[in-house]
Formats: C-alpha cells, structure tokens, sequence
C-alpha cells in the first residue's frame, strides 16, 4: 500500500468524496491515509474511486481529527462523505479547545 | 496551505455571514472571496511582485489580504501617518507593485514607472474574471510589515503563510463565533493586530466592525449600534475609554459586550482594575506578542485576571501585571547572557519558539537559532506557574558601570509618588560611568515636586545607582499612536542638552 509522509501543513484530498484536510501535526514517518476506503491524494490529482459505504461517516468542515493518542492531528478544510483512517485506525473529531480571543 | 484556505473555508461554511462592516457598507464572506479572486486575477496579469495598501480600515483590508494570498505575493500594508518623505523611502523598498491607495493619501505617492496605483473602492470592485486555484508554495512570504522604528530604520519582518496559517490554527477554533458576535476593530491596518484581526475574525466566521480611527466616543457608539461582542484595544485606548465612561453623565450600556482582549504596550494597573470595576460583565485577556511571532504567544487569561484580582496571596495578586502564560501553539524560555536558561523568578532574555515564529527580516534573513528559537529582545522572568512577567526591550536597558539597570524598574518606583503621572527613564552618556540614568516626568496638573524629592524616593526603594542624575518636567511625553513612549526620542533630547552644556 502506498504511504506518504505528513509534514505539518501538507494537504490532502479525498478520491472518493468532496473531503480535503491538512496535517496539523504528525510524527515523522511514511503513512497510509484513507478516506472513504480509498488512500488520499494530492489537491492537483484527479481520483476516481467508490465510496466505501461502510467508511462513510463524513467529514465535518472546520473540525480537527485525531487518533485515540492524539499523536496525530489532521484539519478537515472541505467536509465530505468519507471517514478517515490512518494506517488501519480510524480518526475522531477532537474536542474543541476553550481558547481566549486575543484578537 | 495558503492564509486564503481559511477565507475558503468560512466562505465555504459561512458565506451569506456578514465578515466586515465599516461606515455603511458591508461585505459578507462569500462576497469578500468573490472580489479577493477577482483581485488576484488581476494582481497576476499586472505582474506585480507586492500588494501595498496605504488607506485605513475599511472592507479593503480583508480583499486585500486575502487577494495578495490567492496570488501568491506578499501583503505590505503602510502607515499613512508617516510623513510623505518616509512613504516614498518604503514605497522604493517594495516596488514593482501594485499600491491600493485611500483617496486622502494619493497625494502622498510620488509617481514611478514600477508602481501601479489603484484607489481602494476601484480594487474591491474588480470587473468579473474567472479565477482559478494555483498552488501557493507555504513558504512564501504571506504579509511584509515595516515595523514601527522606534530605534531606527523601520526593518520588513515577513511573515510566511506557514507562519500565519500556523498561529490562526493554533489559536482559533473554526466557526467559534455565534451567529451574533461581533468583534470591533480600532488597530490600524498596517499593525500586526490588525492582520490578526482579520485572519482570526475571518477563521472564527465573526462579524468585524472596523473604525477607521480610534476615539473613544465613536468606539462606544460602535459597540452600542452594532452590538459588539469583541473588542481589541491598546493600553491607550482602554484608558480612554474608561474616562469618557466614568465621566458621561448617564451610565453606559455595553449588554453585548463579552470580551475585551487589550496588549501592544504595558497596561496601568489603575487602568485595568478600573476597567474590571466598570464593565464586570466582560472577560479581559492580555495577549503578548510581536510582528515577529505573527502575533499573539501568550495570554493572561479572564479567570486569571479575576483570580489576581480576588486573591490574598501576593503572589497571585501581582499577575494581573504579568502577560500570562504561552498559548499552546509556542514555548517560552527566558536566558541569562551566557544562553543558559534560567529558573523561576530570575530575569533574562525572552526566547520563543513554534510554528507561528519567524523571526525574520528582508535584509538579514532569519534570525531564528538553528533549533527554531526566536530572541524577542524583551527582557522578562517567569514566576512559579510560568506566569510571564515583561520588563522592557533590550535596547532600552541602562548600563551604568557596567550593571544593567531597567528603566521600568525606576519608573514604577516614580509613578508611586503622588504628583507623577507620566515618567520614562532613559539613557544618557556619562564620562565616569558610561551611561546614566536620566528621566522625563510628567506631573499631575496644579501639583509640584522637587527633583531631590524623586531622587530621594528612588535612593530609599531601590539603591543609589538607580537614582537619575537628571529628572526634567515636561508637559507631556512622545507616543507614538498606538500609545508606546518614544524612548529614543527622549533620549535624543538629552543628549543633545548635555551636548549643548
């Protein structure tokens, strides 16, 4: 299976559905990123595969996903159908953090 | 990743949300996006190399920003208080460009082969062009700002998209304002705030009100006619906000009113427990930060700021002086000269690091260490809880045979006296010692005091050396208009008296 590096701030878009993130942080690594069944691509390539229908819980727009670790953490910046899973696990929406407006 | 993703984003999420008012007019998101790309087409047929803007706030700002971010070149906004000369001199620095300019500053611009002039309402309404998505490298210089020159020749920090996207993200949560919020914004457009300002607001979909100028009539009106939630403000300002409140003859209303986040210069205590007192509804945040670290690094929380208020503990009580703790997007670290880091308590060097940190100029690069740590030339301590604590610039230390004496240290003690309301000490050159301490005090109207008194009070708090050998009365000190004490301006003056004796 074909893994990538997620160097903080890479993006990546879905081949099945309309989602896009980008890496908040990760450790460094090469790694199998899905969405909806289906490794995820580059904002310039073009994907043509199914949407797994048993990976399609969505993505929410503006949320940040994280494995149980929280070792990684991806921001989705156009929601879809697809879930994403990285290497073999599946990634949850983070809880929002209380930050103080300083601007 | 581009600054022009989040406008993507809460145009995506939030399109039909209004994102700027200012005067009548307004904009929503998917109107800035719309007049952003329609901008970009044409910031990429110009072949320009810099997006400059010399106007105040107005819907401009966010086109513009983000305009420059979809084309891929940097943002330079300039200080249209500088004098004609001075805009000229920064105008040869960033050319070929394309200059968004206010009616009222065109006459300032010199005309050049190499710099295209444009008005403010003619760039924001761009004719129809189909725009399409290029890959920005996240390396590439988002916002270029000179910055205020307070010792010299103003320096252009730039700032990296990486940077930027890296502190909105760090810092903001999408779509956290309420359908209702609003945040007003008084920081002109060429201050690190007010890029902040419309990167937060525009990630956090909230409405922003902009006043072209601030005055603390015009700023309550705002608040009360378009019923701000969120507010931005500079020591000054709070200040003079909080006088016209206290002196207005009917109480003023702020019901929607939830937040005042203030920083840029240090904050009277007066000011701020006043400020509490006033408006108990609304939870204060004192943010620290620079040009450089692409804003914000740390924060004194509003339940630490009630917190200090309300304790016994001296320990607690004094942070509402301090500019709290890092955010979770940077670590903070204060040195001693020799770069060791230091413990608790003990003052030094305040280092920076994080994803948001530049720490780099056009002329000399990065400035960063190679492990990524930023020296913010602001000298500081950290107490038990990492609480930070500033206590002025490097350049403004004295150096007096040899010891490092902090002009604020003195000036603090000043201020104790009943008939001082403004005070800054400086540097002056002295043959015995190399430098000495000099200070500029500003008294309270109908009051008098001797200079030996001054001398007196400081001999008896801190230590003869710390005593200035010069104290003058004047009417009032240098500011600059964002409310920061023009050190160099001062200490230019005696110099130049000393010459003259």
């Amino acid at each position: 299976m074909a893994t990538v590096a997620l160097k903080a701030g890479a993006r990546f878009k879905s081949a099945v559905c309309d989602t896009q993130v980008m890496v908040i942080k990760a450790p460094a690594g090469d790694y199998a990123l899905e969405c909806g069944g289906t490794l995820m691509i580059a904002p310039n390539e073009e994907g043509s595969a199914e949407l797994n229908p048993e990976l399609a819980a969505g993505t929410q727009m503006g949320k940040r996903y994280v494995d149980p670790d929280e070792k990684f953490e991806l921001l989705c910046t156009k929601p879809g159908k697809g879930s994403l899973v990285l290497d073999g696990t599946p990634l949850d929406v983070k809880q929002a953090k209380q930050l103080p407006s300083s601007d | 990743m581009n600054i022009s993703m989040l406008l993507d984003m809460a145009a995506d999420a939030f399109g039909e949300r209004t994102a700027v008012v200012c005067g009548g007019r307004s904009l929503t998101y998917a109107e800035v996006r719309q007049k952003a790309q329609r901008a970009a087409v044409k910031l990429r047929e110009s072949g320009v190399e810099y997006l400059a803007l010399l106007d105040v706030n107005g819907p401009v700002l966010p086109v513009a920003i983000f305009a420059a971010g979809y084309a891929g070149i940097p943002y330079v906004p300039l200080n249209y208080r500088l004098t004609r000369e001075e805009i000229n001199a920064l105008l040869d620095r960033v050319t070929p460009a394309l200059l968004v300019v206010g009616d009222d500053f065109r006459a300032q611009v010199d005309k050049r082969d190499d710099l295209l002039m444009i008005s403010s309402d003619e760039f924001i309404n761009a004719p129809a062009a189909a725009f399409e998505d290029e890959f920005v490298d996240p390396e590439s210089v988002a916002v270029q700002l000179f910055t205020s020159g307070t010792t010299g020749k103003p320096k252009a920090a730039l700032l990296r998209h990486e940077n930027l996207v890296s502190y909105i993200v760090g810092t903001v949560e999408f779509g956290a304002a309420a359908e209702e919020d609003a945040v007003l914004v008084t920081v002109p457009p060429y201050h690190i705030a007010g890029i902040s300002a419309v990167l937060s607001s525009t990630y956090a979909c909230r409405r922003m009100v902009q006043l072209e100028n601030f005055e603390a009539g015009a700023w309550l009106k705002a608040a009360q006619d378009e019923m701000v939630s969120n507010a931005f403000v500079v020591p000054t300002m709070l200040g003079r906000i909080i006088e016209l409140m206290e002196n207005s003859r009917e109480t003023v209303e702020l019901p929607s009113l939830k937040a005042i986040a203030y920083g840029g210069g240090k904050m009277p205590r007066a000011t701020i427990e006043r400020a509490m007192q006033l408006m108990p509804q609304v939870d204060f945040t004192n943010a620290y930060g620079l040009t450089e670290t692409s804003s914000t690094v740390a924060v004194l929380t509003p339940d630490d700021h009630r917190l200090a208020m309300a304790s016994d503990e001296e320990a607690v009580r004094k942070r509402i002086a301090s500019v709290g703790r890092p955010t979770g997007a940077v670590e903070i670290e204060i040195r001693d000269e020799q770069g060791q880091v230091v413990a608790a308590h003990q003052p030094g060097m305040i280092f920076v690091r994080g994803g948001q940190v530049s720490g780099e100029y056009k002329e000399q690069g990065s400035t960063l260490s190679d492990d990524g740590w930023f020296c913010t030339k602001d000298l500081g301590y950290l107490d038990d809880e990492g609480y930070l604590f500033l206590e002025g610039r490097e350049d403004d230390v004295i150096v007096r045979g040899g010891e490092n004496i902090s002009p604020g240290e003195i000036e603090d003690v000043l201020l104790t006296h009943p008939a001082v309301a403004d005070v800054a000490c400086v540097a002056v050159p002295d043959e015995q010692w190399g430098e000495g301490v000099a200070a500029a005090v500003v008294l309270e109207p109908g009051v008098q005091v001797s200079v030996e008194e001054l001398q007196a009070l400081v001999r008896e708090r801190l230590r003869s050396s710390r005593v200035p050998q010069m104290i003058e009365f004047r009417d009032e000190l240098p500011y600059n208009e964002l409310g920061k004490v023009l050190r160099r301006i001062i200490r230019q003056d005696f110099a130049a008296q000393l010459e003259a004796a």
